[in-house]
């Protein structure tokens, strides 16, 4: 496989949210707007990509017996630096997505890349994997975000272009299911 | 490519110590790191609400007063001009919140009136119960310059005279409440004064 196609896998053929189904918690969670999608898939996609980085260079010096122990472990470090530095640097951004920083450590997308792909591969690879699947679901979680942020409040990006109500159940978590239904569908007929 | 090492005791051992030692360094290295400005942002958006909700002062005094509500006490910002009282912010919450705490800075005038709010925290549902935060919607206007003593500090269902956000009465309640468990406070503090 070249490295053009290890990046592009990401966002259909494999995508981590709508083909392989992974990381649905924090998919069904925040994707009340795009933006809140839009950020939680960026800071996904930064552990994703140093968690593969570390564990692509670490790979033969850890047992098989103690991997996941310690696969935990990196992957947890980096979500709390993210989180400190966030918080630190850009209070605007945690103020909107504090909350959701710490669901990343329990992102099976981030544990299942280290798992399948990182602890297998090169170095290169695994970063590339890790930015193809990150941009995936940072895709996927933007495109429900909005879908649900337009038909629940008529607006995109915080910006209302509909005035009035809309069908309030989109906002609320069964409309995150509904969405993700018909994502999912859409994804299957491509990948066909 | 070099082979893996075995899982025997040893190797285990060593390899989960070294890992959790690095990440133990460099999360600390971090915490240190970002200690201050965190703090920082934290004692920003205090202040920033605080400057919100009052007019202008020359001195601030913050100080404690003891709520009947709760075993802890709630923080009081009192300003000054020319040595009178012009305005009293109070730091409160109410746990009625749809998802957890709400803490929002509520000040009153002198003589009781709600001279202006400020949402600090709150973990509601984003697109219905955000809408309390002023940058959302003007939903929490209709407090200002209102006097408890007439104005009764509950939603219309309830009773009140407060107008819930559509679809997010739960929190209109958890806001209406807080407001008012500052304003009880508030009698408190009037009384020892």
């Amino acid at each position: 496989m070249n490295q053009i196609q290890n990046l592009t896998k990401g966002f259909i053929k494999e995508n981590p949210v709508l083909a392989q189904l992974l990381g649905l918690c924090p998919t069904l969670g925040v994707t009340t707007s795009a933006f809140n999608g839009l950020g939680m898939g960026l800071a996904t996609t930064f552990v994703l990509v140093s968690s593969n980085l570390v564990v692509s260079l670490v790979k033969n010096f850890i047992p098989d017996k103690v991997r996941i122990p310690s696969f935990i472990v990196i992957i947890a470090s980096f979500v709390t630096v993210v989180e400190l530095v966030m918080q630190g640097f850009v209070p605007a951004l945690f103020d909107q997505l504090g909350l959701f920083i710490p669901l990343i450590v329990v992102n099976c997308i981030v544990l299942g890349r280290a798992e399948a792909f990182a602890s297998k591969n090169t170095v290169a690879s695994s970063v590339i994997d890790g930015l193809g699947m990150g941009l995936g679901f940072s895709m996927a979680l933007t495109i429900l975000g909005a879908l649900r942020e337009i038909l629940g409040s008529g607006a995109l990006f915080g910006f209302k272009f509909i005035p009035g109500e809309m069908i309030l159940v989109f906002v609320l978590a069964p409309g995150a299911f509904i969405g993700l239904g018909y994502l999912i569908a859409l994804t299957r007929k491509l990948n066909k | 490519m070099a082979a893996k090492r075995e899982s025997t005791f040893v190797n285990m051992l060593s390899t989960l110590l070294v890992i959790t030692l690095v990440a133990a360094f460099t999360l600390g290295s971090v915490y240190n790191l970002t200690k201050e400005p965190i703090a920082l942002a934290k004692q920003k958006k205090l202040e920033e609400a605080i400057r919100m909700v009052l007019p202008e002062f020359e001195r601030l005094e913050a100080i404690k007063i003891k709520s009947d509500r709760e075993e802890d006490s709630l923080q009081f910002f009192v300003a000054y001009q020319a040595d009178t009282v012009i305005g009293v912010a109070i730091n409160t919450f109410s746990n009625k919140g749809f998802s957890g705490e709400v803490r929002i800075m509520v000040s009153f005038a002198p003589d009781g009136t709600i001279y202006n709010t400020s949402v600090l925290d709150h973990k509601e549902t984003p697109g219905l119960g955000d809408k309390m935060q002023k940058n959302k919607s003007d939903w929490s206007n209709q407090f200002n310059g209102m006097n408890p003593v007439s104005y009764r500090l509950k939603v219309v269902k309830d009773g009140g005279d407060v107008d819930a956000i559509t679809a997010a009465t739960i929190s209109s309640r958890a806001f209406t409440d807080a407001v008012q468990h500052a304003y009880d406070t508030f009698l408190t503090y009037q009384k020892e004064n």
